[in-house]
């Protein structure tokens, strides 16, 4: 679709007959789909004849493949995605917000707000350096552990906290280079117009920064859509803790297999919609 | 190898259990390694199951029953070797690296479809293990008033479909990784109460949760489906038969009831649920 656009906007002033080159770049395309087209064939034909072949074939299938389980397990682990949607949806807007602010705070520049700009810095640091699962543990175990009744003990509220701040801290670096990739001369150019920095900073820079940094967000999206199965470590019964569930009582892999592709449902389309985002935006760039 | 094989030879025959000699014809050449049984236990094994993470011991009451069960299979106890699974290298298709696996596994139609388990070699009572704040905030052990309580199990065991079919409590349990985390949990206030097995609830309680307190325990002959621990072994293991042989001799001597009574505390003291 976006090739199309392109190809239509560089020759779609003159619609007549196709020149010579156009003719031989034609032939060419078509020969390397031919190619193309041949080898996937080849490997996909002895990957579906070669590995079904192998001495172990038949138990992996078993316990990997097994339709019976699938049928039985499917339903349930559809029903505990719904828990990772819901926990993606509260996490992902506030993300989003901590992130800027932490970006924010990394760019302050009046002297006395340098405590802010130490707190950015440290901030990603630490969480950018540690494990998710670790954080997870941490503060979804830890901060209940100081005796909080319920329902504020709850493993949702902490862990979901766990997630953002994590997430928070790659969104701030990320929000900060796109801050750091407006030019300096911006920034110039609204002070001699009378705008004040914090002015400048929303109506100049923000803008044209975050736009910068949208695709470079949904590969973080995508990632947090994955990593919001961590939080089963520290109880709510999510779609991979009911794949768990599943294996040890059929034992059998199969629900692994079925998370999987209910995964991939919904990354799939989101990863292919980030490429589209950042082929656009090369796009307008050159 | 061949001094190894001669000096384990020796011993069996300075040992002089004809009997034992009987049963290591049955398991020839059905081992993973010759004249050697190879047996899985847990990454860490717990106590009472197994004492201070130490198989080789033979302390505890898996390390007790798998040497008993070795012996009566010809192997003495210099030609048992241990080694450590978690539940999911047990199950998974392909080569084992045990004879079989021996780990508190609750055997059930299902998994009995794609693995092979022993004969069973423990019936456990399932318990409630909660502290003593749950228990002074009126908590009794009456299924009516288990299904208000908030619930947590380890995800791998029969505890949740248990918790599921019997207790349906009112809120969706909360399910972690191994006991160290329910542990977590149940110190965090989190949940209020967690079902295992009943020889674990009573470590549990007494050792490492504060203020740990047993409910109430669901006895084995009052369920339909008791749990019950077998061995697991790879689906079509020929050892099997050699297996189940020495399990039911320890079973009718009276052996098997003597290293349960060593090893298992006594838990007449714990109210059953009704």
């Amino acid at each position: 679709m976006a090739e199309q656009d392109l190809y239509q906007s560089a020759a779609g002033d003159k619609p007549a007959a196709p020149t010579r080159r156009e003719a031989y770049e034609a032939s060419v395309r078509r020969r390397s789909n031919r190619i193309a087209l041949t080898s996937t064939a080849v490997v996909l034909l002895s990957v579906f004849i070669l590995v079904p072949l192998a001495p172990g074939w038949e138990a992996v299938q078993r316990s990997f493949f097994n339709g019976e389980v699938f049928a039985k397990t499917f339903p349930g682990l559809l029903n505990a995605f719904l828990l990772d949607v819901m926990i993606f949806a509260w996490c992902a807007p506030l993300i989003a917000l901590v992130g800027l602010g932490i970006a924010l705070c990394r760019d302050v520049r009046a002297p006395a707000l340098f405590p802010l700009r130490l707190f950015g810095a440290v901030y990603t640091d630490v969480f950018r350096g540690l494990p998710v699962v670790l954080v997870i543990y941490l503060i979804g175990f830890g901060i209940p552990g100081l005796g909080l009744p319920r329902p504020w003990n709850s493993p949702y509220i902490w862990g979901s906290l766990a997630l953002i701040l994590v997430y928070a801290a790659y969104v701030a670096e990320v929000i900060r280079s796109g801050i750091d990739s407006i030019h300096q001369s911006q920034r110039a150019a609204a002070a001699s117009l009378g705008l004040s920095d914090a002015d400048t900073m929303r109506f100049v820079v923000l803008p044209q920064a975050i736009r910068n940094v949208v695709p470079a967000n949904m590969n973080l999206f995508i990632a947090l859509q994955k990593d919001v199965a961590l939080l089963s470590f520290i109880g709510p019964v999510e779609i991979f803790r009911q794949a768990g569930v599943y294996k040890s009582l059929y034992a059998n892999f199969t629900p692994y297999v079925g998370a999987a592709l209910i995964f991939l449902a919904l990354t799939i389309p989101a990863t292919r919609y980030a490429d589209y985002l950042m082929n656009k935006q090369n796009r307008r760039r050159r | 190898m061949k001094r190894i094989t001669t000096s384990a030879l020796a011993l069996v025959l300075s040992a002089g259990t004809a009997m034992a000699m009987g049963h290591s014809d049955c398991a020839a050449g059905k081992t993973l390694v010759e004249d050697t049984l190879t047996i899985a236990t847990g990454n860490p094994a717990y106590y009472p199951w197994v004492m201070d993470d130490n198989p080789e011991s033979g302390e505890g009451f898996e390390a007790a029953v798998g040497y008993a069960i070795a012996e009566k299979m010809g192997y003495g106890p210099d030609m048992v070797t241990w080694v450590r699974t978690s539940f999911d290298e047990a199950i998974q298709p392909g080569a084992k690296n045990f004879d079989f696996n021996m780990q508190q596994y609750s055997i059930t139609p299902e998994r009995e479809a794609m693995v092979d388990f022993s004969l069973p070699y423990y019936t456990s009572a399932m318990a409630v293990l909660t502290t003593s704040a749950v228990i002074e905030g009126g908590a009794e052990p009456t299924l009516e008033s288990l299904k208000g309580l908030k619930w947590g199990a380890v995800a791998t065991t029969t505890a949740v479909p248990m918790l599921n079919e019997i207790i349906q409590p009112d809120s969706d349990p909360l399910l972690y990784n191994d006991n160290a985390d329910v542990n977590a949990a149940i110190m965090a206030g989190q949940i209020d109460a967690a079902l295992y097995d009943l020889p674990t609830a009573l470590y549990l309680s007494a050792v490492v949760v504060d203020n740990g307190a047993l409910l109430g325990q669901f006895p084995p002959d009052q369920s339909e489906t008791p749990d019950q621990f077998g061995l697991l072994m790879e689906e079509g293991n020929p050892l099997k038969e050699c297996v189940d042989a020495a399990i039911t001799e320890l079973t009718e001597s009276g052996e098997l009831a003597a290293i349960e009574v060593q090893w298992l505390a006594e838990a007449t003291g714990v109210p059953v649920i009704q």
